[in-house]
């Protein structure tokens, strides 16, 4: 809503202070004033001018040399290039020393050998909005109506010196769509008078009833339809100050019939729609629900297709007009109209919603239907605009309105008690501070011993409950007079829980590791959404989740896996030459085999990283390390052994991996995730170099993890210590071999590990050789050698058997 | 503990001395052993028995010895040169050796008044050469830590840390200053209904403010939800209508906002709630005047504004004093001197109650808050789509402490 600082002193007295001081005062007390636009810079020694004579410039064919008189001795001589200017016009005139809007200074100079003293004005040179000039005077210059006085100043005439506040309102605040809304807001908030005015337009003779009749058939949605019969108007331009206003309030003047109902719209918050008379059809309203397919061509000549869930005025046959959106094409007011049928109407909120989401309209009109107007200015709207035809446009109003009436009109009541204030709000009004509030608000209200009983005006409709008027009385008291206190409750300790404080150390350990922790979307394209899924999601048959009406294609499925999003990340910092990265995230995936969902999906909480470049880059001590398998595998394993759980890591096969350098995870039998080398051809997808990638499901660590530290004796006795290296097939897996040498040597081979893999020339092709550390070691005695021997033995032996390997000398 | 004993020469001669700084715990490597000296003495002693008269004449050979050893150990420049002066005073067949062989000579009173000459003697000249012998393996040691040295100018060796984004820094910072208020984290569901959404916070279909937020619907009851609100709701119902709430709850939002350096489709929110009886709101400016001071620093100002939001009532928009022009007006505050970082208001009586709190014995408040907001206006961020796009350069900038 754009508030005309000079319309508004119209209704409530502003006059001493200042529009930023205005501006401040209102968004204290709760409407959000945008910002401050001042309708032109200040344009000095631009005065209004009559056109004494106008001529050809003799040596210039478009130019026009002008003598104009501007209230000096002497008329200015001035060549105007403008295809509109003529003799006997009053216009603005800028003098030598004028400066106009972006700087533009106005000297005497000499246009092809002729001296020109000043300029003839546009609006646009003057400093108006392009969009809002009437269109009219849009190509040339400004031409005043004849009773202006020469050499009159033109700012205020053209109220360019006006300042407009631009309100951002909320939802609720509907009433402070009209002008005497923020009169009644501001004067409030300024504790003074507002003054409204009173229509009383000049009626004719003749009945309206006999011109036309109203029948509503969607009363629900209709309870109140008024029609207005104005005869005989004159379509011209509407008055200067009118036009002015609607300029300051971001609406483009047409002519006065046009303007008046727009005026009317912003003064009363009440939109208004004038047919032409001549073109109803049969002289009888009738307010319907639509017919399937019924058709309408609309104002912007768009025809459109109607359900029955619009609501139209009809003719008696055919509709006229989209009920509370948009008028029809077929009853329009033109430059030839001679009679006018002006509608005043309530139209209900949901009904207008509908009609405005179906076609996308959204007008001052729709705006205001569907935010809910007052139900006590919706004639008084109509008796306004009567006024002002009679007025501006020399028209005969016929008596009375031909309305039907459902409406209600009756004020909410609600009750409020001062203690109950004070309770709520932490403050200690009194009585006396409570009825200021309601008179500044202008409430009535009636006194019953502690409480007050206030009468809701209808313009409020944001108010129905105590709580409301809680806030409307905070707000005129002023919050910043609310002290500062602390909750007394006795409530709960605060805390992380114990999954919360994991989580955190999960991420703690991913930092620890090297990795930059990244946030990505989780609104993902139909390509990643598919890519680098972990296999048990695939083996659930699970699917990515797609929107309804996504806004573009790049966001348009919910993730089953980060991946994708992050090797974007990876691709976007290469291209800045940053090439050793590690990133990791932790987030939700969203779980559902339901290709249309029912329910909410199961949403889990999955860890997953990518790598890439060097791990380790220390150049001058030729110290470089390429990102490999086994460091990622180790950045896991450190998180595992932290949360003590026993994942199994088995070699596994995915399209989207290296088919040799991938496993998938297994914990307690279930598959949780993959790690591995990103295939090939997806690296070459995302620009990218030897890149390794892990994905792991959270939610399942969370539940195997163990807060139990198990207490070990620490041993007394003495360990031994073995080696031993075998000669394996390439395809043997390290890890198989181990759990031989445990389960041979149990229970007095505490612990395994390999100390050397070598493949190469010393081995047959298709070897390798894996040594082995064996500690032996007994809860309750020294072992001898000869009890370690013979397990080592036998552990040979098997691993032998099992394997076809033999002993590396 | 090559340098020895601080000051140690001053009692060279003083064997007492010697033996309380053994006891008191000091060592000294070639320490002359006071019993060797004693064994020393004793054969000196009966030497000076026999020898009586010509006592002058030795302590000035002895004068002598010890002056022309004294010097050549100080002037000695490597540990052979030390061996060799060692054997030729103080070894068997050297000078000083050679002079007590003569003190047979002297008379029985004179012995032992030699003899201790000589000792000290024998004394000072070890202790020199000792000195001299600790000097120059100090000094070949010196020569040899010279040959080592390295240019400490050169890059270590990097230890790669990874670190937090910096939405999760001050997700973290903000949850830990409302734990320490006495507050619990709560967390819901990313993909909503509807019912918890919209209805539970008191917008019911079809309600204009509803197109406050373009919301991504996946059907019609399902949507990506606009605001970690609906965990108030849903923490609510869970509490049964007769305990207080205390929770705050962090997490991404979604809305149809096309991205841009002030829009974001998904960002985070954080959002409050506190229910119990006699929460009032002077209670909600108190923990919030706490909140900003902590977070902005404690001397920002805070201002309630009234505003709108359907699930509460009173409704209020909290602004801080601009840090950057302190109150006066500037570009970043748009020249109001206050800067908008909150939502917040009194929980509405319908929300408590469709949640199963009476209204009439529980009131509360709630708050909503930006992390990307506020760390854009903490660390001067201009553009939001960078917290998504992930730059290295972006994300270590704010890895220091
Ligand atoms: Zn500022």
């Amino acid at each position: 809503m754009l508030v005309s600082l000079n319309w508004l002193k119209n209704y409530v007295d502003i006059t001493d202070i200042s529009p930023e001081e205005l501006a401040s005062k209102i968004t204290k007390s709760g409407i959000e004033v945008d910002g401050i636009e001042y309708v032109a810079e200040k344009s000095e020694h631009v005065v209004v001018g009559y056109v004494v004579s106008c001529e050809k410039h003799p040596n210039a064919d478009k130019l026009n040399l002008c003598q104009v008189d501007v209230g000096e001795e002497e008329p200015l001589q001035i060549i105007c290039g403008a295809p509109n200017v003529a003799q006997g016009q009053k216009v603005a005139v800028a003098k030598p020393g004028a400066v106009l809007p972006n700087n533009f200074k106005i000297k005497r100079v000499k246009l092809r050998g002729v001296e020109s003293n000043g300029m003839i004005c546009s609006l646009q040179e003057l400093g108006i909005e392009e969009k809002y000039v009437p269109k009219d005077v849009a190509d040339g210059i400004y031409v005043f109506p004849k009773d202006v006085t020469v050499g009159e100043s033109v700012e205020p005439l053209l109220n360019l010196n006006d300042a407009v506040l631009e309100f951002d309102l909320t939802p609720n605040r509907a009433d402070c769509l009209s002008m005497l809304g923020v009169a009644y807001e501001v004067g409030a908030i300024l504790n003074r008078e507002v003054k409204l005015p009173s229509p009383n337009p000049k009626e004719g003779t003749e009945e309206a009833k006999d011109y036309i009749a109203v029948e509503v058939e969607a009363k629900e949605a209709n309870p109140y339809y008024g029609a207005f019969v104005i005869r005989d108007v004159e379509i011209e331009q509407s008055p200067l100050w009118m036009r002015n206003y609607l300029i300051a309030a971001g609406i483009r003047p047409i002519n006065n019939v046009v303007d008046i109902t727009n005026y009317v719209l912003l003064e009363y918050g009440q939109p208004l729609h004038a047919f032409d008379y001549d073109k109803l059809g049969e002289k009888k309203i009738v307010v319907r629900h639509a017919k399937t397919n019924e058709k309408l061509v609309t104002l912007d000549e768009q025809e459109r297709v109607l359900s029955q869930d619009h609501l139209v005025i009809t003719d008696g046959k055919d509709p006229i007009a989209l009920a509370g959106v948009m008028g029809g094409l077929s009853t329009e007011v033109t430059d030839t109209t001679k009679n006018v049928l002006l509608e005043a109407a309530y139209f209900d909120s949901s009904t207008v919603m509908k009609a405005v989401k179906s076609t996308g309209l959204y007008s001052d009109s729709s705006t205001r239907f569907t935010k809910g107007v007052d139900p006590n200015r919706v004639k008084e709207a109509g008796l306004r605009a009567c006024e002002l035809m009679g007025k501006y446009a020399n028209a005969t109003i016929a008596k009375g309105v031909v309305a039907y009436d459902a409406l209600n009109r009756e004020q909410k009541q609600v009750k409020v008690n001062v203690t109950e204030i004070n309770k709520r709000l932490g403050t200690l009004l009194q009585p006396a501070d409570v009825e200021d509030a309601l008179q500044r608000l202008q409430f009535k209200f009636e006194k019953r011993s502690q409480e007050y009983l206030v009468y809701i005006p209808t313009r409020r409709g944001d108010i129905s409950i105590f709580e409301d008027m809680l806030e409307e009385i905070a707000r005129i008291y002023g919050y910043d007079k609310l002290p500062y206190t602390l909750p007394v409750g006795a409530g709960q300790a605060g805390g992380l829980t114990e999954r919360q404080i994991l989580i955190r150390k999960i991420k703690g350990i991913m930092e620890a590791s090297g990795l930059m922790e990244s946030r990505t979307y989780t609104l993902i394209s139909e390509n990643a959404a598919n890519t680098l899924i972990s296999p048990e999601l695939t083996e659930a048959n699970y699917v990515p989740i797609e929107l309804a009406l996504p806004m573009s294609e790049e966001h348009k499925y919910l993730r089953l896996s980060f991946l994708p999003e992050i090797l974007r990340i990876l691709t976007h910092n290469r291209a800045r030459n940053e090439f050793d990265l590690g990133y990791y995230e932790i987030g939700k995936t969203f779980l559902t085999a339901e290709s249309t969902l029912t329910k909410q999906p199961e949403e889990r909480l999955r860890l997953a990283g990518a790598v890439t470049g060097n791990w380790v880059h220390h150049p001058w001590q030729q110290e470089n390390k390429l990102v490999d398998f086994y460091v990622v595998k180790g950045i896991l394993e450190k998180l595992f052994n932290y949360l003590n759980v026993a994942v199994v890591f088995k070699p596994c096969k995915h399209k989207d991996m290296h088919p040799g350098r991938t496993a998938s995870l297994h914990l307690k039998g279930e598959t949780i995730g993959f790690i591995g080398q990103l295939h090939p051809r997806l690296q070459k997808q995302f620009d990218l170099k030897e890149t390794y990638v892990f994905d792991v499901d959270v939610e399942g660590l969370l539940e195997a993890y163990k807060n139990e530290p198990t207490y070990e004796e620490i041993p007394k006795y003495p360990s031994i210590g073995r080696d031993i290296a075998f000669v394996l097939d390439h395809t043997v897996l390290a890890a198989e071999v181990k759990q031989v040498i445990m389960d041979v040597g149990a229970p007095l081979v505490k612990h395994v590990s390999i100390f050397d893999v070598y493949e190469g020339e010393h081995l047959e092709a298709g070897k390798k050789s894996v040594a082995f550390h064996l500690v032996y070691q007994h809860p309750e005695k020294t072992l001898t050698d000869d009890e370690v021997q013979a397990s080592y033995e036998q552990i040979i032996e098997a691993v032998k058997k099992k394997f076809n390997a033999y002993i590396r000398s | 503990m090559s340098k020895g004993i601080p000051g140690y020469s001053r009692y060279r001669n003083e064997v007492d001395t010697l033996e309380t700084l053994y006891e008191l715990g000091w060592y000294r490597e070639n320490m002359p052993r006071p019993l060797l000296g004693g064994g020393f003495l004793y054969c000196f002693l009966s030497y000076v028995r026999m020898n009586k008269g010509g006592n002058k004449k030795m302590k000035e050979q002895l004068k002598m010895i010890e002056q022309e050893a004294l010097e050549k150990i100080l002037q000695a420049k490597t540990t052979k040169e030390l061996q060799d002066i060692k054997v030729t005073y103080l070894g068997k067949k050297g000078s000083l050796t050679s002079v007590l062989r003569g003190m047979g000579k002297l008379s029985k009173e004179e012995r032992p008044v030699i003899g201790e000459l000589a000792n000290k003697v024998r004394e000072r000249l070890t202790l020199s050469l000792e000195e001299q012998l600790e000097k120059l393996e100090e000094m070949a040691l010196e020569e040899q830590l010279e040959k080592e040295t390295i240019d400490v100018t050169l890059p270590g060796r990097p230890v790669r840390l990874g670190g937090q984004h910096l939405l999760t820094k001050v997700i973290e910072e903000i949850e830990d200053l409302f734990i320490g208020m006495g507050f619990e984290i709560r967390e819901g569901p990313e993909v909503e209904t509807d019912y918890f959404n919209f209805e539970a916070l008191n917008l019911p279909k079809n309600h204009p403010a509803r197109e406050m937020q373009d919301t991504f619907f996946i059907t019609k009851e399902l949507l990506m939800r606009t605001q970690t609100s609906p965990v108030q709701a849903r923490t609510m119902l869970e509490y049964g209508g007769n305990k207080p709430v205390k929770m705050i709850s962090p997490g991404k939002v979604y809305r149809r906002d096309t991205d841009d350096a002030t829009h974001s489709h998904q960002f985070t929110q954080i959002e409050g709630l506190y229910v119990d009886k006699d929460v009032k709101m002077s209670d909600l400016k108190g923990v919030l005047d706490v909140f900003t001071k902590k977070m902005y620093g404690s001397d920002r100002k805070i201002r309630f504004r009234p505003s709108f939001f359907p699930f509460t009532e009173p409704s209020v928009e909290i602004d801080i004093s601009c840090k950057a022009c302190e109150g006066k007006g500037c570009s970043i505050c748009k020249g109001s001197g206050w800067i908008e970082i909150l939502g917040a208001g009194m929980v509405h009586p319908n929300v408590l109650s469709m949640a199963g709190y009476d209204p009439k014995v529980y009131s509360g408040f709630a708050f909503g808050m930006g992390p990307e907001r506020i760390a854009m206006l903490k660390y001067g961020i201009k553009d939001i789509r960078q917290f998504y796009t992930n730059d290295i350069r972006f994300l270590t900038q704010y890895h220091n402490a």
